[in-house]
């Protein structure tokens, strides 16, 4: 069989960049090492794209695989490959670290060289967790993330940084360090590896797969986030800087989902389908309550924020209703959310470097001022509320399908979105876009320039490609979507 | 059998030690001040030749080998951690240097006293005989109680040193005396011969259970695990950096020895096991208890990494309570990351100490980021190295000791551990966020100093650790499984 390496120069690439910004960071003007950066970004996307092109649809399986003993005497080791879902996870997040760089070329003064090399290297741990086929290099690649966005978060981020900061940190770890112990523990029931693939045909008693289930739940519901363990994420989106904001919102929380569906269902899935109901629930609530949330929100971040958690409860039904439709939604949904609110985040954050403040009430009237910028936002809005013909649209539609197959309540509940989600998003573009001028300083505004035009045209044409032809992606999707449900639905006790 | 001679040839380095120590004692009595350098230099030669001849001796005796009637032994533990510790020391004292002088403490007596502790370390990590073993401990302890006091004119110091002497004293006793009942029940000092003694059935059970109690006491003392803690803030506060980093590295090691000597090849028989098992399992379940929580309260950054670490004994007290091989060789490799970690964290204080200002508050972390970018790297790495965050080494040292626990199935211990790591990582964090996300106060500016370079190295060599720990982990597992006679 051949050797491959692609997946670890998609890991490593961004890694090295990052890191070499941060030896030349005080010999190198500011510009050079933006450059370097967009170099650096650009080259972890090339290196990501022949993964799509050589990947095989109909294979199940991993592909690409990489194999190296790491630390032998636990076995663990250094063992990558990837399905169709962390492929585009993996292109979702190349893609996300290119508009990243763009996004933050003039906007950041300070520690210009951190900052690059800070998004560079958490672009490659992040590509690292979804390759990871060792639960131990997937466990430190998933911790790993968390230094990265803590420096980003807590150094660029607003004035409540600190706060905001030390409280995404402490919670993610928090849910992580139990999956930890159950990690060891099934170390130890499988006989001695840390393999995904012994993980997953090793037999576990209900009672062990119920709470090793909630040390799952523990650290992915947390990331990802479901309520009632949200509530780190307005803190953090608020205060993060735009960059740091779109990568949270449009790959960090992925990490869980993808936690979800590669580790917890196929692990323990006799748990996972027992416990089915109450997490369904919990998603629900999510949908609908953390809606209503969003709707009162006076800041446009904390209101993206709570949209995002709602969406988030979107993937977690479609995954845990256990059909081909409702997992292939949720993955669209993830995909698809990673663009709207990465471009939502974008918006704000170009509204915010013009005005300085993110409340919805210091705006109104901006179309008069920033007619472009104004088209992209309602694209991007309206795909927020799930618009068809968008990127927004597929993922709940299937989600709302696989739902209505296992209870018609669940859809119809899921399906409140469709309302919840136009109603906070139209209702703060009308506030902040339509209308009169609203103060001096909105009358002040100039439109996007090419560089923002840019980063809208790329992100605009991406949520419509998905939402007109999803079926590149779907087609990707199929393979490991069925693989993981048939793991899903195996009995273990 | 080795011959009469040889023997003197295996304690080579021990009698390098000491003739080396002697000599420099006496010829820094007559340097002048100006010329205090050479005592220095003749510190670290001699601590490098020390750690060269230990090579030496351990890669040519093969296997266990028990001289002078079984006062010594020499094996492939002794030898690992004999060289760490002159490594650690050296490096310790590079820190040292700019600190010692800008205080007009550049005297040799530091040195020379370092030195003696050493050599007290060399004859603890050897012992196989319980007189050995305390003899050893004592030289150690004796030099450290001196060192914290060293510099006179500092009442905390001077403090610190009569609250370590009383304590140390005590605990002493304690071990003698537990020794002393381990005397009586079996009629045996030999460490080989105490375990015959146990395992012919000629000895009491009762009195050997009862001095068990004394030895666990005097361990916890030595370790400075809770509820036997006392000393180790207001030491590692009150005692120049400079000696803090000596107590707070090295004697770890050598602790460790004296945990596995003592506790597994004297007393490792599988009932006594059951009896200190326990006793450890609670000592280090109040370690890690108190000292994560206490370390939130601190304003100190020497007496916060004091509390830190105890809770980082408790971590290591876990892996000895497992009594597996697996267990003891996750602590191993815990204390080895442990004295890096250590000596890196108080050498950066040394070195961005300066005259009149000791750097030793987290107030004076404040915006390091900005005033010293690389020494704030450093710094990170060692903080997030400490609290157990992948990819640095601290990681990987937590989970080995995870690792050894839930294998004998001791899940809630587990569970315990990690979730005071949790606790344990916000106060960590507090130091990164001073560091990095605040704006400096005019007091953080310190000139560049020497040493720099070996820190550099000492912390990039956790994060290298971090994404290399096979090979370490190994070498740790070969050379508990080649000296520990477990049972």
């Amino acid at each position: 069989m051949m050797e491959y390496t692609s997946l670890s120069l998609v890991i490593w690439l961004p890694v090295v960049f990052g890191v070499s910004l941060l030896i030349l960071g005080k010999h190198v003007a500011a510009g050079t090492i933006r450059v370097l950066a967009l170099v650096g970004a650009m080259l972890g996307l090339f290196v990501a794209l022949p993964l799509w092109v050589n990947f095989d649809n109909l294979q199940p399986g991993f592909q690409f695989a990489e194999y190296h003993p790491w630390i032998d005497a636990f076995s663990i080791n250094y063992h990558l490959g990837i399905d169709g879902i962390s492929l585009l996870l993996i292109l979702l997040n190349c893609v996300t670290t290119l508009i990243v760089v763009i996004a933050g070329w003039e906007v950041i003064r300070d520690r210009v060289p951190q900052y690059f090399a800070s998004f560079l290297i958490l672009s490659g741990i992040m590509n690292g967790v979804f390759c990871a086929l060792d639960v131990a290099l997937f466990y430190v690649f998933f911790e790993a993330t968390l230094i990265p966005m803590f420096i980003i978060v807590g150094v660029w981020g607003g004035p409540n940084r600190v706060y905001a900061a030390v409280k995404f940190f402490l919670y993610t770890l928090a849910g992580s360090l139990l999956t930890l112990v159950a990690i060891i523990y099934l170390y130890q029931v499988s006989g001695g590896s840390f393999s995904l693939a012994q993980f997953y045909e090793t037999p576990i008693r209900y009672d062990a797969q119920v709470l090793i289930f909630l040390a799952f739940f523990a650290a992915f519901a947390v990331k990802i986030p479901m309520w009632p363990v949200h509530t780190w994420l307005p803190d953090a989106h608020v205060e993060a800087p735009t960059g740091g904001s779109v990568v949270l919102a449009a790959v960090m929380l992925k990490l869980g989902g993808y936690g979800f569906i590669r580790l917890a269902l196929p692990i323990v899935p006799d748990a996972a389908r027992e416990l089915a109901p109450w997490i369904i629930a919990l998603s629900l609530i999510a949908v609908v309550y953390i809606g209503f949330v969003a709707l009162v929100q006076k800041d446009m971040k904390k209101l993206i924020a709570y949209s995002s958690i709602s969406h988030m409860g979107f993937v977690t039904l479609g995954i845990f209703i256990f059909n081909v439709q409702g997992m292939q939604g949720a993955i669209i949904q993830m995909i698809s959310h990673g663009f709207i609110s990465g471009a939502l985040f974008l918006c704000v954050g170009i509204l915010y470097d013009r005005l300085h403040s993110r409340q919805i009430a210091d705006y109104g009237g901006v179309v008069n001022r920033m007619p472009i910028f104004a088209s992209f936002f309602l694209l991007f809005a309206m795909a927020n509320s799930g618009l068809p013909g968008t990127s927004g649209f597929v993922g709940e539609f299937l989600v709302i399908m696989g739902a209505a197959e296992v209870n018609i309540w669940f859809a119809v509940a899921a399906a409140t979105t469709l309302i919840l989600g136009a109603s906070y998003t139209l209702w703060m573009y009308k506030r902040v876009v339509f209308g009169e001028v609203g103060n001096d300083k909105v009358a002040k505004l100039s439109d996007v320039n090419a560089r923002e035009t840019l980063l809208l045209i790329g992100l605009a044409a991406a949520v419509l490609w998905m939402g007109v032809y999803p079926k590149p992606f779907t087609d990707v999707l199929t393979q490991a979507v069925i693989t993981s449900l048939d793991w899903a639905s195996q009995t273990k006790i | 059998m080795v011959s009469f001679y040889s023997q003197f040839q295996l304690i080579l380095p021990e009698i390098f030690l000491l003739t080396a120590v002697s000599a420099i004692l006496v010829i820094d009595l007559f340097l002048p001040a100006a010329k205090r350098m050479a005592t220095y230099w003749l510190t670290q030669g001699a601590l490098l030749v020390t750690a060269v001849l230990v090579f030496l001796v351990t890669s040519t005796s093969a296997g266990s080998v028990v001289v002078f009637d079984g006062l010594v032994v020499i094996d492939e533990l002794s030898g690992l951690l004999k060289i760490l510790i002159c490594i650690l020391l050296s490096v310790g004292i590079s820190y040292s240097r700019d600190y010692l002088a800008h205080r007009d403490i550049f005297k040799g007596e530091y040195f020379s006293l370092a030195l003696f502790a050493a050599l007290g370390m060399l004859v603890m990590v050897s012992a196989n005989h319980l007189l050995t073993l305390y003899l050893g401990l004592e030289l150690l302890s004796l030099s450290l109680y001196a060192l914290v006091a060293f510099n006179r004119d500092s009442k905390d110091s001077s403090e610190a040193a009569i609250k370590y002497f009383v304590l140390g004293a005590i605990a002493s006793g304690m071990l003698l005396y537990g020794m002393s009942m381990i005397y009586g029940s079996t009629g045996q000092l030999n460490i080989e011969q105490i375990v015959n003694a146990i395992s012919a059935g000629n000895a009491d059970m009762d009195l050997l259970r009862f001095g068990l109690v004394f030895v666990v006491v005097g361990v916890g003392f030595k370790l400075g695990a809770v509820p036997f803690h006392m000393w180790v803030p207001d030491v590692y506060q009150g005692a120049p950096t400079s000696v803090t980093l000596i107590i707070g590295s090295a004697p770890k090691l050598a602790a460790f020895a004296f945990v596995v000597r003592l506790l597994f090849e004297t007393l490792g028989a599988a009932t006594l096991q059951l009896d200190w098992s326990p006793m450890l399992a609670i000592l280090a379940a109040a370690s890690l208890i108190l000292g994560n929580l206490v370390a939130i309260a601190q304003t100190n950054l020497k007496r916060m990494l004091a509390y830190s670490t105890i809770s980082h004994m408790g971590f290591l007290v876990l892996g000895f309570m497992t009594g597996t091989q697996q267990g003891v060789s996750a602590a191993l490799f815990y204390v080895v990351t442990y004295a890096l970690m250590v000596v890196a964290g108080f050498g950066l204080m040394l070195l961005l100490s300066k005259r009149g200002f000791e750097s030793d508050r987290l107030e004076d972390f404040r915006g390091l980021s900005r005033t010293h970018p690389w020494f704030a790297f450093l710094f990170l790495l060692i903080m997030f190295s400490m609290a157990g965050i992948p990819p640095m080494v601290g990681f990987w040292a937590k989970l080995f000791i995870l690792q050894s626990i839930i294998e004998q199935g001791f899940v809630g211990l587990a569970l315990l551990a990690v979730v005071f790591s949790l606790i344990g990582a916000f106060y960590y964090l507090r130091v990164i966020k001073l560091m990095y996300f605040d704006e400096p106060s005019a007091s953080t500016v310190a000139e560049q100093r020497t040493g720099s370079l070996v820190m550099s190295v000492n912390g990039l060599l956790l994060l290298a650790l971090g994404l290399a720990p096979s090979w370490l982990y190994s070498l740790c597992e070969e050379v508990i499984k080649s000296s520990v006679r477990l049972f």
